[in-house]
């Protein structure tokens, strides 16, 4: 199937994969709160599913972080 | 600007660097710079930012200095328990350099002050903890047209960006505060104390690049690193036209005061 990045890491891809499937198979913690970049580019929520990934693609999950001082 | 013979050797290591040198260093001298947050972040950005000599430093922060604070919160020491955090923030900076003229804002940075505060500024720096006011930041940076440097911390990870008007945002990334609680903040998860050093420090230097004109600042790209395994990693990011500050239709178009995590708020009234 090819090889994809996720967050700068390879990843084989052994069948076809969607970006929900992807973000399950990583186990992100909390993928409600966490952004999504295909190729440099967002990609909404309701786009997860549909979304099927190639190879060479890339992948980054960008994640909420607060610290800091409480103003 | 004709800097004194102490001056001169007071800045001599800036002025010794090429891409600075005494022009670049009166960049440094006549820039205004304000800092939301004088903690963990705020404390390296407001120190280094005061060794350079910069002209003008902005604290702004309604907290009082707390025995846990002082496990990464460098500027304050242990007489300071107690003390409103700018105070502190400000004699510390008053004894590194005499040259800077610090003002200060003990409260907290509103939807309603937030224009106000930051207009006067060339540049603010993100040092908070909450999400709230780091949307407030950006839309209000957006919003104005004025530059800034985003920075986040937790256990032992560090992300910032900055933004100049045209560039990504950091709606462009988070489109929304996440729920109160939904993301741990380092009072509910911890953080390492060094973490918000080398975090601050990259800050602190972003600030410094942009007064001086100098290299290429962190627009357009997240950097984001774990400390674990010491890896840093730049990703770059694009504007997103659904942003909702400054994508093609706007949904936020005033400052918005969000609602703070539940546990923040109780830890305020405990302190």
């Amino acid at each position: 199937m090819g090889k994809i990045t996720v967050n700068g890491k390879a990843q084989e891809l052994e069948s076809p994969l969607t970006l929900s499937a992807l973000i399950a198979l990583n186990n992100v913690a909390q993928p409600d709160m966490v952004s999504v970049q295909l190729n440099e580019e967002f990609v909404g929520k309701e786009d997860y599913e549909q979304t099927t990934l190639k190879d060479g693609d890339e992948v980054d999950f960008l994640y909420f972080m607060g610290g800091g001082s409480r103003p | 600007m004709n800097f004194t013979e102490d001056q001169v050797n007071r800045y001599s290591r800036h002025i010794l660097l090429q891409d600075v040198g005494v022009e670049g260093q009166e960049r440094i001298s006549s820039g205004k710079v304000l800092v939301v947050g004088a903690g963990g972040l705020g404390s390296p950005v407001a120190f280094y930012l005061a060794a350079a000599g910069v002209g003008t430093i902005g604290l702004i922060d309604g907290d009082v200095v707390d025995l846990s604070n002082l496990q990464r919160q460098i500027i304050h020491f242990t007489a300071d328990v107690g003390k409103p955090k700018v105070i502190s923030a400000k004699e510390k900076i008053n004894q590194l350099n005499p040259d800077v003229e610090v003002v200060t804002y003990q409260a907290l940075l509103t939807a309603e002050n937030a224009q106000e505060v930051i207009k006067d500024y060339d540049f603010v720096v993100d040092g908070t903890d909450n999400f709230p006011v780091k949307f407030l930041i950006n839309d209000a940076c957006v919003i104005t047209g004025k530059p800034f440097s985003h920075g986040g911390i937790l256990r032992f990870e560090g992300q910032t960006l900055t933004y100049l008007p045209g560039a990504p945002c950091y709606r462009c990334l988070f489109h929304a505060p996440p729920p109160p609680n939904a993301v741990p903040t380092c009072s509910q998860a911890g953080v390492l104390g060094a973490i918000a050093g080398m975090l601050g420090t990259i800050q602190a230097a972003e600030a410094l690049k942009y007064l001086t004109g100098v290299g290429e600042l962190l627009t357009g790209k997240l950097l984001s690193f774990n400390a674990k395994t010491m890896t840093f990693r730049a990703i770059n990011t694009k504007r997103s036209e659904h942003c909702p500050v400054c994508g093609k239709n706007p949904t936020v178009t005033k400052l918005i005061d969000y609602e703070q995590a539940v546990c923040d708020i109780s830890d305020r009234r405990k302190t």
